[in-house]
Formats: structure tokens, sequence, C-alpha cells
């Protein structure tokens, strides 16, 4: 054996051993090196871009957070109390886009106050700002994305699909928001606001995350095409006119009262007043 | 009659048969007094007129019936959805009939205020004791006619079985349900099964649309003949008294003016119904015991039932496998019934304590009556509280207040407001008899300052006319409630003392404070004051003089 070796050539080294128990795990190592090394040499440059751009977008939300959200969100959204035991603002962590897009994008967040509930005013972020923020809140830990505008897009709905998103907004929403969206109350000061003048969009988002005291409706328990039914149902009575005149709010009876009884009532006393009035005058005028 | 040759042809065949011409001379020359607050009563006449016209129309349409249909009609947002065959042609009348929808809402909008007139009547009757005798039974009829008519727009405001009346009649099945004993039977009675059911729209439209129309329309006639026979009350004036009603004859004032109110009646109520919208069933949608919507709330007259359950903290016992719904039973089986009946048998129970038998065709002024007063001011409070809770989430939304705080508040203001209601009025209306006091002893107050020779500062006061001092002491002089003695000369003792005891008490409380008109003596001693009010009067030319001069100047 010992006189062999000296003599043994490259080749035959390789092929006497390729029995060998590592052959294999050798052969495979090289095999990795060779496709990670080829790889390397062609994919790089795109992802190196990629990441850049990703990274800039959420580099700039996390800037936009720690100046308008983290005093009550924490300084890595997670959480953050008032100083006094009580929570300013809940974690962030797992939330998703589209619960950033629907907060800032509707004005509740940054919200002015504490309260019984965050309400709705004009956006304090543009859309790119929305943007950033929302990739941040996003790369913190997975979470519903905004959702493409295919899955609100009601343009295209037919009245069955409009029927049928009544239904489920007659069965899901009405409790709450009232027969036509104009909101009711909740106990303690809450509310469910209006869903009048409120985008596609916002309203998919608010089904999916769930704001405030809203329960969450997602994709399982409610389908995305459930959701655009009921998008669909809310387009069409938000520009379906009041064929009876004016809608009084569409608040229901209690409106109806209001405006019978002041209106009504109202006029034909004083009608009546004008007709009692018009016989003391006529007993001058007449003198029989 | 047969003597009177001067009518024409048709008319004599008429009166020939009929004998108009005695009727007719009789009654069209009766004598109305006349008031706005006279005519309360014609608009809830005259809505119900309207509510039987556009109710005939809607029943050439609607069909009471609880099957099963596919929508397929105009309004696109339904279409395809199934619904009874109430709803569906509910939605068909306001769609696809013509003027449908017009018809429905003055129907709808009349009903609302067929009841509203009916309340403000009784309010005007009640403050002006309009309800004592003769007329009591009157007020029962008129009371008979206000629940009938609640009932009625109740059940009407369930008939189209869209998700609101759905929710209403889901709301008194559970009344009627927390009823001890017998509610499980009567709600099987009513609907005849489970809730819904199928029979109860079907059984519903004949009690709304046959019997309890009826039955107004019967109450309708006995209540105005009543008004014919007693007469109509009038206030109190010059050459008005107990045996007399100033005014004037039906023909041709009161057909003109009251013809022309029915007019402008029916046309307010179109205007109304064209105008505003009112019960818009197509956004509720058809009635499915798994839906319930924010802001379903009955119609106003149904409100402070509403009120009265919402407000109310829920408690519940258990006891050998029975629950009793305190939070039904107390507010809506006890309380409300409790309320109506003490409102309806209240000239009952005002002749009783006041011991008054006389009857009256002069009305009081509020400030004349002034406990009464302020018993009706409580009532409207407590009424106003409970239906303010049937809209406290609304109240809440739009005063961004806590429905919480709302309805916290309302659970103290619905007992203490009434207190403070009838407090506030009883004074108000004593502080307005001294006023009144004050004019017809002392006169008017003129404003002008007059200085004696003697550097004395008077003001003058001028004597109000005869016609308003006549005015102002028609009414009675107030005198509590006597005793009597304890033992009689035998002395036995009077029988049911404590009854009377406390009927006693109740009478000094209802005068107490209360102004009374002044004696002839204290008038005939008002007017020699006045005398010297004349004598300062022969200067005051001198004043009246310089007063014209400074405005000039100014």
């Amino acid at each position: 054996m010992s006189e062999k070796r000296p003599s043994l050539s490259p080749a035959r080294f390789l092929s006497a051993r390729r029995r060998h128990r590592s052959a294999g795990l050798v052969v495979l190592l090289f095999g990795l090196l060779a496709v990670g090394s080829a790889y390397a040499a062609f994919a790089p440059d795109n992802a190196v871009a990629d990441n850049s751009a990703q990274s800039q977008q959420i580099e700039e939300g996390k800037k936009l957070f720690a100046v308008g959200c983290s005093s009550c969100h924490g300084l890595n959204a997670e959480g953050g109390g008032n100083g006094e035991g009580k929570m300013a603002g809940p974690s962030l962590i797992g939330v998703g886009a589209a619960a950033v897009d629907f907060q800032v994008g509707t004005g509740r967040m940054p919200a002015m106050q504490p309260g019984a509930q965050i309400p709705r005013k004009a956006p304090a972020y543009s859309q790119e700002e929305i943007e950033a923020l929302a990739a941040y809140v996003a790369s913190l830990a997975p979470g519903p994305s905004v959702p493409g505008s295919e899955s609100y897009d009601v343009s295209k709905a037919t009245d069955e699909q409009v029927t049928r998103g009544g239904e489920l907004f007659r069965t899901n929403c009405t409790a709450c928001h009232n027969f036509a969206g104009r909101g009711g109350a909740l106990p303690n000061g809450k509310y469910a606001p209006s869903l009048m003048g409120v985008s596609e969009k916002h309203i998919y988002e608010a089904m999916l995350t769930g704001p405030q005291q809203m329960p969450v409706f997602s994709d399982q328990v409610m389908q995305p095409e459930d959701k655009r039914d009921i998008i669909a149902y809310l387009k069409a009575l938000e520009t379906q006119k009041d064929p009876g005149g004016f809608g009084l709010g569409r608040l229901g009876p209690v409106s109806e009262g209001l405006w019978g009884w002041f209106v009504g009532i109202g006029l034909l006393v004083a009608v009546a007043v004008w007709i009692g009035a018009k016989g003391v005058k006529a007993k001058g005028a007449k003198a029989k | 009659m047969s003597t009177n040759t001067e009518f024409p042809g048709p008319v004599k065949w008429v009166d020939d048969r009929l004998g108009i011409a005695k009727i007719g001379k009789k009654n069209l020359r009766k004598v109305f007094p006349d008031h706005w607050s006279f005519m309360l009563g014609e608009i809830a006449l005259y809505s119900f007129i309207i509510l039987i016209l556009t109710g005939t129309f809607l029943t050439f349409w609607f069909k009471p019936s609880m099957a099963e249909v596919e929508y397929q009609g105009s309004y696109s947002l339904l279409k395809g959805l199934h619904m009874s065959e109430a709803y569906a042609s509910t939605l068909d009348i306001t769609f696809d009939v013509r003027g449908g929808l017009l018809m429905r809402q003055i129907h709808h909008w009349a009903a609302v205020l067929f009841i509203a007139a009916m309340m403000v009547h009784l309010l005007r009757m009640f403050f002006t004791g309009a309800f004592r005798k003769p007329r009591e039974l009157n007020w029962l009829i008129g009371f008979g006619m206000l629940f009938l008519g609640i009932v009625e727009g109740f059940i009407g405001y369930g008939l189209p079985d869209d998700l609101l009346s759905g929710t209403g009649l889901r709301i008194t099945n559970g009344m009627i349900q927390a009823s001890p004993v017998v509610g499980t039977y009567m709600n099987f009675f009513i609907f005849g099964g489970e809730f819904p059911g199928d029979d109860f729209v079907s059984r519903f439209f004949i009690v709304h649309v046959l019997l309890i129309p009826g039955i107004i329309l019967a109450l309708v006639t006995a209540h105005l003949f009543l008004v014919v026979y007693h007469k109509h009350t009038q206030y109190a004036g010059p050459g008005r008294t107990q045996k007399n009603v100033v005014g004037y004859p039906l023909f041709p004032v009161y057909t003109a003016k009251a013809g022309g109110f029915f007019f402008v009646v029916f046309g307010i109520t179109a205007l109304m119904g064209a105008l505003m919208q009112i019960n818009p069933v197509w956004l509720y949608g058809p009635y499915n015991p798994a839906e319930v919507t924010a802001g379903a709330q009955p119609d106003w007259y149904m409100g402070w039932l509403e009120g009265s359950v919402r407000i109310f903290p829920g408690f519940e016992s258990h006891f050998w496998g029975i629950t009793l719904s305190w939070n039904l039973i107390i507010p809506a089986l006890i309380v409300p019934p409790a309320f109506v009946t003490l409102v309806a048998l209240y000239p009952f129970i005002e002749g009783w304590i006041t011991g008054d038998k006389r009857e009256h065709h002069l009305l009081d002024r509020p400030r004349d009556m002034p406990t009464r007063t302020g018993i009706g001011v409580a009532f409207i409070v407590f009424y106003a509280m409970l239906w303010i809770g049937g809209g406290n989430d609304l109240i809440a939304t739009h005063f961004n207040l806590s429905l919480n705080h709302v309805t916290w508040f309302l659970r103290f203001a619905v007992i203490l407001g009434p207190i403070l209601g009838f407090w506030v009025a009883r004074r108000w209306a004593i502080s307005l008899q001294r006023a009144d006091q004050d004019r017809l002893l002392h006169g008017l107050e003129t404003g002008v300052i007059m200085r004696s020779p003697e550097g004395k500062y008077t003001e003058k006061h001028q004597p109000i006319s005869t016609y308003e001092a006549y005015s102002i002491t028609a009414r009675d002089r107030l005198v509590p409630h006597e005793i009597g003695p304890e033992t009689d000369e035998n002395g036995v003792r009077a029988p049911r003392r404590a009854l009377h005891k406390a009927r006693a008490a109740l009478s000094r409380f209802y005068f107490a404070d209360a102004v009374q008109k002044p004696t002839t003596q204290e008038l005939e001693a008002a007017h020699e004051h006045a005398h010297d009010a004349d004598e300062i009067h022969e200067l005051t030319e001198d004043t009246e003089t310089y007063r014209e001069v400074t405005s000039d100047r100014s």
C-alpha cells in the first residue's frame, strides 16, 4: 500500500476513492457551490436594487413614524403608555399595511386627543407618506396588506351582486351602521360612524382590519367578493336619490316624528291661529 | 215646513222625504264660539278623513299575505330577493303604481298628524278644564279614540313587513310574552303560533282597515254628537255666561271656516307627502328575524313606550324555572297602562278632590287652576322624558353625548323632571294670577311718573277696561272641600272619616296658594283708590304735554 501512494495520479486518486463514504457529500457541496456562485454572478444586481427602494420607503416610514406616531405607539411601534398606567396607543406589530392605510388615510390617525372614539377627519399625510408608514408597519410583522383596486372595484357590479350585498349589509352591518349606512350609537360615547363619503378602499380595509369598535371581517369570515358586494350596495345607496322627497337624514321614524311635529302640527296650528284671528276681525266688519 | 213654498222643485222633493229644512233650520244656525284652540280637534278629524281616503287607495294594491315571493319589480337594489307578498306589494305601490308612493306618504304623514292633533287637542281640553261636568264622558270617548288611533297606527306600521315593522312587532311579541302566566298563550293567540308566523299580516290587515277604523268612526260620531248636545264651551268674555254660547252660526261662518280648514289640512298633508320622505321601506329591506338595524324606532306615538323600555335597568328574576322579566313587566306592562289610566280618569279624580258638581261651560285659563296646570305639565314632562328615551341613540350621536349618560340622565329626569315641572308651572300660574289681580285692583301701569306739588312721585295707573275686568273675574272663587264636623249633633262619628280627611287634604293642596278673585268689597276699595288717581289724572294734562315736547326734542 505505501509503495503505491506516490505514484497515484489525481484521476486515479478520485477514481480510487469514488466509492468512499464521503464522496456523495463532497459532490453535493461542489454542486451547491457551483450553483450558488452562478446565481451570485447573474442575479444579485436586481435584488440589491429592489431592496434599496423598499428599505428606503421603510426607512422613510420609520422616520415619519418616529415623528408623528411614536409618542403614543412607542418608538418601535410596540405600544405605549401615557405615563399614568393607561395605554396611549396599542402595539402596531402585525396590524398590517391595510390598518395603517385606513387609519391614516381617513384622518383618524394621528389622533388629536384621546377619547371614547377617534373621529374621522381630513388626512394629515400625503398618499406617499401613508404608503411609507404602511410599509414600515408592515415590515415589523406580517399582517393584512392594502387590497388591490380590483378587489373593491364596484363599477361593474351587477344588480344581483348589489342585492346580495344589501342582504349581507343588513345581516352584518346595519345593527350598528343603520339601514342606510348613516351610523348609530354604541355604549359609552362610542359610535358606528356614517359610511357615506367613505372610499371603497377604506370600507374594504375597515372590514379587513376592524378598526376601533368594529369586529374584524377577515377573508375567511367574509369572502372578498362578499366585501365587494357590500361596497357595491353602499355605493348604490349613496348615489341613490330619495324618491319620496327630502330624505330627512335617512334616520328612521325619530326624524320623521320631529318633522311631523315641528312642520306638520306647527304649520297647522299656525293656520288655526290665523283663521281664528280672521274671525275677530270679521266681527268688527260685519256689524250685523 | 210643508207650507214653505219658496223651495225649488228638487229641494222640495228631498225635503218632503227627509225633512231637511227642519233639521237644517235648527242646526245651520247653531252657534259656535270662535277661538283658534277650538280647531285642534278639527285637525284630527280631517287627518282621519285623509287617512280613510288614502288608505282605501292603498288597499287596491296591497296584498295582506305572508306568502314568499321573489321580488321582480323596478327597485333594483332588492331585485331577486325573497320576501313576503305584503312587502313586495308595498314596494310595487311605491315604485310601480302611479301615485302610489305619494299616497303612501300622505297616508303615513296623516297618521303622524292624526295622533299628534288628538294629543294637542287633549292638552287643550286638559288645561282649560273642558273635561269637567258635563263633558267627562266625551273626554273618555276622546281618550278611547286616541288609544285606538295609536294601536291603529302601530298595526299599520307593522303591515308592510319591512325590517322596522318586523322589529317593532318582535318587541311587542316580547312584551306580550313578558306578561306572567298568560303571555305565551296570548302570543300564540295573536300570532297564530310562533312569532312571526304566516298569519299576522292578514289578521292585522283586517283589524287595520275594518275593525279599528269602524270603531273610531263610531266614536267620532258620538264625540261630535255630544259636542252638539252639550254645546261648545267658550272662554270667559263680555256677555259670555255659563248659560249662553257667543259666537257665529254654523252657516255660513263655520261651514266656510271649517271647510276651508279641511282643505288647508289636506293641502299641508299632501305637501308633506310630496316633499318629505317617510317610512322608506325600500331602505329597510324585508323583515328577517336574523337582521336588525340601528335607528329602528317606532313612529313617534310609540316612542315613549320604547323609551320606557330603553331606559329601564335590566332586572330579571328566576325561580322555579320561571323567568320574570321585570325589565319588560315594569316599563311596558305596568307603567304605561298606569299612566294612561291616570290621565283617562283625571276628570273624575279632579271632580272628587274639588267636590265640584256644577256644570261648566266657561273654560278656565291655565292660570286659573294652578295645581291642575302643574299636574298637566308634570304629565307632559314625564311623557317627554320617556319619549326622549325612545331616541336616546340619536340624541347621543347627534349631540356628541354618551349613550349611557343620556340613559342615566333620563332615569333620574323621568322622576325628578315632573316634580320640577309641576312646581315651576304651578308657581308660574300663581304669578300670572297675581299679575291679573294687580291689573284688576290697581289698573294698568302707564309708565307715566308724576310729581305732586309736595314733591311726591307716583305712577299713574289706568283702570283696565270693563271687558277685561269681566273676563278676569268670570271664574269662580275656589273653595277647598269642607270636611264637616267630626261628629253629628247626636255624637255619632261621621262615616269614612279617613277618606274625607284625605280628600280635604288633597283639596287644600289643590287650592293652596291660588289667588282668589277679589270680593265686591275689595273691588270697591280699589275703586276708591282709583278716585285718587282720577284727581291726579287732571294734573296729567301737563305731564302729557311735557312728554310730547320731550319726544319732539329728541
